[in-house]
C-alpha cells in the first residue's frame, strides 16, 4: 500500500491506533511532555487529509480499501469525499490541540497516559466513522465511539455522577447504535448493496421502497441519540463530567456531529421526503429552542456549553431537514464555525476551571488581568458563536438566514425558531467569555494566572482559525464547503463564500435582530435564569430523571424475572425442563395429526417378551422400592434386561459391555449407598406425584410415538452400508463394530476416550478434597449416619 | 418388533424422568441411570432390530453374505455405555460429596449457589 | 463380604480375568471384543480383587496409578494417529504391518495400537474410579 495519497487513508485510520498503544509508556517516560510527540500523530493525520482537499475539491471521491470478510461480503473500505473530508480534518486537527490540552490538562494525575490512551482509540473509531464506506465497518466504528465515550466519561471512575453519566451516554447512544444497525441491515436488504458508496448510488430506491418510514425512523433512532436531540438530549450535559478535554473533543467538536455527519451522508438516498422535511426541522427546531433555554438556566461554563451544543446540533438537524441547497450550504458553514467555536470555548472554561478551581460562573470575575491570552482567546471565539463578524460564525449565520428566509409559515416558523435560538446562543457566548473576566476581582478557590502554553495553544489556534477561515472566505468555500454541500446534496453544486454580505437583505437584518434581542436578553440574564429555574422546578420531572427510573426499574424487573426462573429449586428446573420437552415431542402429532399407523402384534418369540417383561418389571421395582437395596438390584435387573435386548438382536459387543457396566454400577452404587442415610422411598406429595407422573407419563408417550413413528418409515442404510463394504477390503477388520470405533471414526473415540479420562480426574479430585465440615451438628449427624450405615453394611 | 420395544423405551424415558423430578439425590441418580439405558435404547432401536446376526463378516467372506445388525448404532452406543457410566460414578461421587459437606440429600436444601432470600441487585450506579 | 473363600479366590480370579480382558483386546478387531470391553472386565477384575484383599493391595500389584495407565493410553492412542502423518496421509489414516514370528503371520497395526490405547484408558479410569470408592469405604 503506498504512504501517499488516498490508498494511505488505511494508515491514517491505524495511526491513532498505533498511538494509543504506545501512548501509556511513553508518558511513563516523559510525563505530561508527552503530548508534544503523541499530537504529532494527529498533526500527520490532518496533514494527510489536507493532502487530499485539492483532489476532493475537484470532485473526486475515492473508495480504497481490502477484503475483510469476503464471505460475507463485509470489506474494509474507506469512502473519501466533500463531507469525510471535512470531518477527518476536523477530527484530526482539533484533535492535534485537545492531545496538547490534555498533557496541560491533567499534568500529573497518575492515568494520563490511560487517558491519552482512550483519546487516541476515540479519534481512532471516529476517524474510521466519517471514512468507512461499508455499512457494517461504519457501524462499527460507530459502536466504538460510544465505547471510547463511555470510557473517557468515566474516566474518573470513583465519582458515582461520573458512573451514572458513563452508563447513561452509553445505554443511550449503544442503544440508538443498534436501531442504526437494524436500519443498515434492512437497507442492505432493500438495495442489496452494503458499501455507503454504492447505496447512495442507488438514487431513488430507498425513497421509493415500501420499507422506507421503517428505515428513516430506523436511521433517525441512530442519528437522533447520538447526537442528542430532544428528547435524548439529556446525555449530554451529564458527560460534562468527563475531563474538559473530552467534553471539548468528543461531546462538542466531533463524536456529538456523528449523528449529523449520518443524516448528511444519507440526505442524497433518504432526504427530501415529505416524512424527511417533517421530523427533523420539527425535532430539531424543538432541541434547538429546548437547548437554549437549559442552558440559560445553568452557571456552571461547561453545563452551559453543553446545552448550546445540544442547541446547536439541533440547528444543524433542522437545517439539513429542510433539504433547501441554501439552508443546506448554512448548515455546511456552521458545521465548520461550531466545531471551531465551541472546542475553543470548552478548552477556555477548562483552563478557567483549572486555574481558578471553580467553573461557576457566579463566583468568577476580573479574570482578565490573570488570564489575559485565554480572555483574548474566549472573546474571538464567543464572537464567532454570536455571529459577530469578521468570523466564520457570523459567515454562517447569514448564509443559513438566507437558507430559510421566506415568504409562507414554515419560514417564518423556522426563521423565528432560528432568531431565538441564535440570541440565546449569544448571551451564553457572553455570558462565558465575559462574566468570568470582566468586572471586579472576584475570590476564586485557587489563585488565578494564566495556564502554561499547553492549556492556551488550543484556544488561540482554534479561534484564530475560525477567523482566518472567515478572512479566507473565498477559499473556505472552494476547498471546504462546496465538497461537503456536493456530498450532502448528492450533486456538483457551487458556492461563492464571501464575507462582506453582497447586498443588504433579509439576512443581514436579521443578523441585526438577532444581535439587538441577543443583548437585551443578555442585560436581563439573571432574570431570565430565575425564570427558567422556576419553571424546571414547576415541571419537575424531566427524561434524565425518567433515565433513573427507567433503569432502576429494569433492574427490578430483571430481578424479578431472574428470581421466578431462577428458583434456585432443582426439582423446578428439572420439571420445567421435561414439560418442555414433552411439548416438544407431543406438539408436532397433536396439531399434524401425523400420528404412527396402526400397530401391528409383534412376532415376538416367548423368551423375547420375557427379556421385555423383566426390563418393565425392574423400572417399576426401582420406582417402588422401599429400601436402598432393593433400589439397587432393581437397577441392576433393568440393566441387565437391556444387555439381553442388545444379545437378542445381535449386538454381542454392547451385551457384554453393558453387562460389564451394569456389574461396575451396582457395585459401585452398592459402595457408595451404604454411606449415606438416604431415603429411596418417594417423600414426594401427592400433588406433585400427579403432575410429575403425568408430565413423565406424556415424556414416555411422547418418546414412544416419535420411535413408532420413525421406525415405520423407510431406513437409509447407506452409511452401513458404507462400512460393511469396506471393513474388511480396506480396514482388514471382521467385526465391524470395532473397526467403526477404531478406524472409520478413530478420532470421535479419541474424543471420547479422553472424555472417559476426564471423568476418572474429575473423581479422583473429589474425593481427595477432604470434607470441611462447618457445624459440630453437621459432624454429629453424619457420624450417626455412618454407624447407621455400618449396621447396614452387616445385614447385606 | 420395533414397536414393541419403543413403548418399552417410552416407558424407560418416563421411569427416568419421573425420578429426575424428585428432591432426593438417590432418585436423581438412580434416574440418571435409567435415562443412560433409555437413550441407548432408543439409538439402536431407531437403527432398526435385527435378530441375533452380529455385524462380524465370517471368516470365508470379504463382504457379509447376507444381512446382518446395523453396526453404526452399535459403536455409537458401545461408547456411550460407558462414557454414561464414567458420569454415573462422577455423579455419584458428587452427590456423596455433596451430602458430606451439606449433610442433606434434599436438593432444595442445596442453596450454596443460589441462596434464598438474596438480596435485590443495587440500583445505583 | 470378605470370607476366606472370597480372599483365596479373589487373586486368581483378577488374574485370569485380566488376561481374558487382554485376550478380549486383541481379539477385537475380528470376534466381538475390543479395547472398551477389555478394559471394563479389567477394571473389574482389580475393583473384585480390592474388594477382597483391599486396594492398597491393588495399588501394589499394578505399580503404576491408575490414572498414570489411563494418561499412558491416551498418549498411546494419540501416538497411532501419527505415522499416517509421515506419509503424506491425514492424521489416524491407519497402517499396517505384517510381522513374521515364530512362522506365524502376525498383523501389527495402527489401530490395534489405537485399541490397546482405549483399553488402557478404560482400565485406569475406571479402575482409579473404584478404588478410589473403595477406599472410601475402607477409612
Amino acid at each position: 500500500m503506498p504512504l501517499f495519497g488516498p490508498e494511505a487513508t488505511f494508515f491514517a485510520v491505524l495511526a491513532p491506533f498505533a498511538a494509543a498503544i504506545v501512548a501509556p509508556a511513553l508518558t511513563r517516560a516523559m510525563g505530561h511532555n508527552a503530548a508534544w510527540p503523541l499530537a504529532l500523530v494527529p498533526a500527520a493525520v490532518f496533514v494527510f487529509f489536507a493532502g487530499l482537499v485539492p483532489q476532493v475539491a475537484g470532485g473526486e471521491s475515492f473508495t480504497p480499501g481490502i477484503a475483510w470478510a469476503p464471505a460475507y461480503g463485509v470489506s474494509f473500505s474507506f469512502f473519501i469525499d466533500g463531507l469525510s473530508t471535512m470531518f477527518a480534518l476536523l477530527i484530526s486537527g482539533i484533535g492535534t490541540f485537545i492531545i496538547l490540552y490534555a498533557g496541560g490538562y491533567l499534568k500529573g494525575h497518575a492515568h494520563q497516559g490511560r487517558f491519552f490512551s482512550f483519546l487516541f482509540l476515540f479519534m481512532g473509531a471516529m476517524l474510521g466513522l466519517v471514512l468507512g464506506n461499508d455499512l457494517l465497518t461504519l457501524f462499527v466504528f460507530w459502536e466504538l465511539t460510544s465505547i471510547t465515550s463511555f470510557l473517557l466519561i468515566g474516566f474518573d471512575h470513583l465519582r458515582a455522577a461520573s458512573r451514572r453519566a458513563a452508563i447513561q451516554a452509553l445505554v443511550i447512544t449503544g442503544g440508538g447504535g443498534l436501531s442504526l444497525l437494524a436500519g443498515f441491515l434492512v437497507i442492505m436488504s432493500v438495495t442489496g448493496e452494503a458499501s455507503m458508496s454504492q447505496v447512495l448510488a442507488g438514487g431513488d430506491v430507498l425513497r421509493e421502497h415500501a420499507l422506507y418510514p421503517l428505515i428513516l425512523l430506523l436511521v433517525l433512532g441512530g442519528a437522533f441519540t447520538k447526537s442528542a436531540q430532544f428528547p435524548f438530549h439529556f446525555w449530554l450535559p451529564n458527560a460534562m463530567e468527563a475531563p474538559t478535554p473530552v467534553s471539548a473533543f468528543l461531546h462538542s467538536a466531533t463524536m456529538v456531529k456523528a449523528g449529523v455527519y449520518l443524516l448528511m451522508r444519507m440526505h442524497p438516498v433518504l432526504g427530501d421526503t415529505a416524512l424527511w422535511t417533517t421530523i427533523l426541522p420539527v425535532f430539531g427546531g424543538a432541541t434547538l429552542i429546548v437547548g437554549t433555554l437549559l442552558a440559560v438556566r445553568q452557571t456552571d461554563l461547561k453545563l452551559m456549553l453543553a446545552y448550546t451544543t445540544v442547541a446547536s446540533l439541533g440547528l444543524l438537524v433542522m437545517l439539513t431537514g429542510t433539504s433547501w441547497e441554501k439552508a443546506i450550504e448554512g448548515a455546511a458553514l456552521y458545521l465548520l464555525a461550531h466545531s471551531l467555536f465551541k472546542g475553543a470555548l470548552f478548552m477556555v472554561a477548562g483552563t478557567i476551571d483549572h486555574e481558578a478551581g471553580t467553573r461557576d460562573v457566579t463566583r468568577l470575575g476580573g479574570l482578565r488581568g490573570a488570564m489575559p491570552v485565554t480572555f483574548v482567546a474566549a472573546c474571538l471565539a464567543a464572537l464567532s458563536m454570536s455571529g459577530l463578524p469578521p468570523f466564520v460564525g457570523f459567515i454562517a449565520k447569514e448564509y443559513l438566514y438566507a437558507g430559510i428566509w421566506g415568504d409562507g409559515g414554515i419560514y417564518y416558523a423556522l426563521t423565528a425558531t432560528a432568531v431565538i435560538g441564535n440570541a440565546l446562543m449569544l448571551v451564553i457566548a457572553a455570558a462565558v467569555a465575559l462574566k468570568p473576566f470582566l468586572g471586579a476581582k472576584v475570590e476564586t478557590p485557587k489563585h488565578a494566572h494564566e495556564g502554561p502554553l499547553l492549556l492556551f495553544a488550543g484556544p488561540v489556534a482554534l479561534s484564530l482559525t475560525g477567523l482566518a477561515t472567515a478572512l479566507l472566505a473565498h477559499s473556505t468555500g472552494v476547498y471546504l464547503i462546496q465538497p461537503v454541500i456536493t456530498s450532502i446534496t448528492g450533486v456538483q453544486s457551487t458556492v461563492d463564500v464571501h464575507l462582506v454580505p453582497g447586498y443588504v437583505g433579509a439576512p443581514l437584518i436579521l443578523s441585526g435582530l438577532t444581535v439587538l434581542l441577543g443583548i437585551v436578553l443578555y442585560l436581563k440574564l439573571d432574570a431570565l435564569r430565575a425564570a427558567m429555574a422556576g419553571t424546571l422546578a414547576a415541571i419537575g420531572w424531566g427524561p434524565d430523571k425518567g433515565f433513573d427510573q427507567a433503569i432502576a426499574g429494569l433492574v427490578r424487573f430483571s430481578a424479578a424475572v431472574t428470581h421466578r426462573l431462577q428458583s434456585g429449586r432443582m426439582d423446578i428446573y428439572m420439571t420445567l425442563t421435561f414439560l418442555v420437552a414433552a411439548i416438544a415431542l407431543l406438539a408436532p402429532p397433536l396439531l399434524t395429526g401425523s400420528w404412527p399407523a396402526a400397530l401391528e402384534m409383534p412376532d415376538f418369540r416367548f423368551y423375547e417378551w420375557g427379556v421385555l417383561a423383566i426390563a418393565a418389571v425392574g423400572l417399576i421395582a426401582v420406582l417402588t422400592a422401599r429400601t436402598r437395596l432393593t433400589a439397587i438390584v432393581s437397577l441392576g435387573i433393568q440393566g441387565f434386561a437391556v444387555a439381553l435386548i442388545f444379545m437378542l438382536f445381535g449386538a454381542p459387543d454392547l451385551s457384554f459391555t453393558q453387562f460389564m457396566v451394569e456389574t461396575l454400577s451396582v457395585v459401585i452404587l452398592a459402595l457408595v449407598m451404604t454411606r449415606l442415610n438416604l431415603q429411596p422411598r418417594d417423600h414426594r406429595p401427592m400433588g406433585y406425584r400427579v403432575v410429575h407422573g403425568l408430565i413423565a407419563t406424556a415424556l414416555g408417550v411422547g418418546f414412544a410415538t416419535l420411535l413408532i413413528r420413525v421406525t415405520q418409515l423407510t431406513f437409509d442404510r447407506s452409511l452401513s452400508d458404507f462400512f460393511e463394504a469396506y471393513s474388511r477390503t480396506i480396514a482388514h477388520g471382521r467385526n465391524i463394530v470395532n473397526v467403526i470405533l477404531v478406524d472409520f471414526r478413530g478420532f470421535d473415540t479419541f474424543g471420547e476416550i479422553a472424555v472417559v479420562m476426564i471423568t476418572g480426574l474429575c473423581v479422583l479430585a473429589l474425593i481427595r478434597v477432604r470434607p470441611k465440615r462447618a457445624a459440630e451438628g453437621a459432624l454429629d449427624k453424619a457420624s450417626g449416619d455412618e454407624a447407621l450405615s455400618k449396621r447396614e453394611e452387616v445385614q447385606v | 418388533m420395533e414397536a414393541a420395544l419403543s413403548i418399552l423405551i417410552g416407558l424407560f424415558f418416563a421411569v427416568a424422568t419421573y425420578l429426575l423430578m424428585s428432591r432426593q439425590l438417590v432418585r436423581i441418580l438412580l434416574g440418571i441411570a435409567i435415562l443412560g439405558n433409555s437413550v441407548n435404547l432408543l439409538i439402536f432401536t431407531s437403527g432398526r432390530l435385527m435378530r441375533e446376526v452380529p455385524p462380524v463378516i465370517p471368516e470365508a467372506f470379504q463382504v457379509p453374505p447376507g444381512p446382518i445388525a446395523n453396526p453404526l448404532p452399535q459403536a455409537l452406543i458401545l461408547t456411550a455405555i460407558v462414557i454414561s457410566f464414567s458420569f454415573f460414578a462422577f455423579l455419584l461421587v458428587l452427590a456423596f460429596r455433596a451430602y458430606q459437606e451439606l449433610g442433606t440429600d434434599d436438593t432444595n436444601e442445596m442453596r450454596v449457589a443460589e441462596p434464598t432470600g438474596e438480596a435485590s441487585p443495587p440500583q445505583g450506579y | 463380604m470378605r470370607t476366606i473363600i472370597f480372599r483365596t479366590i479373589a487373586p486368581y480370579l483378577a488374574a485370569l480375568m485380566v488376561l481374558f480382558s487382554i485376550f478380549v483386546l486383541l481379539r477385537g478387531h475380528n470376534e466381538p471384543g475390543g479395547g472398551f470391553i477389555g478394559g471394563l472386565i479389567a477394571a473389574s477384575a482389580f475393583a473384585i480383587y480390592g474388594i477382597a484383599c483391599g486396594v492398597a493391595a491393588v495399588r501394589r500389584a499394578i505399580t503404576l496409578h491408575p490414572m498414570t495407565i489411563s494418561a499412558w493410553g491416551l498418549f498411546i492412542a494419540g501416538l497411532s494417529g501419527l505415522p499416517s502423518l509421515f506419509l503424506a496421509q491425514p492424521f489416524m489414516t491407519s497402517q499396517w504391518w505384517y510381522v513374521h514370528a515364530f512362522g506365524v503371520e502376525i498383523p501389527l497395526s495402527t489401530p490395534l495400537f489405537f485399541d490397546i490405547g482405549v483399553y488402557l484408558v478404560v482400565v485406569g479410569s475406571i479402575s482409579s474410579i473404584a478404588l478410589a470408592l473403595e477406599e472410601r469405604e475402607s477409612d
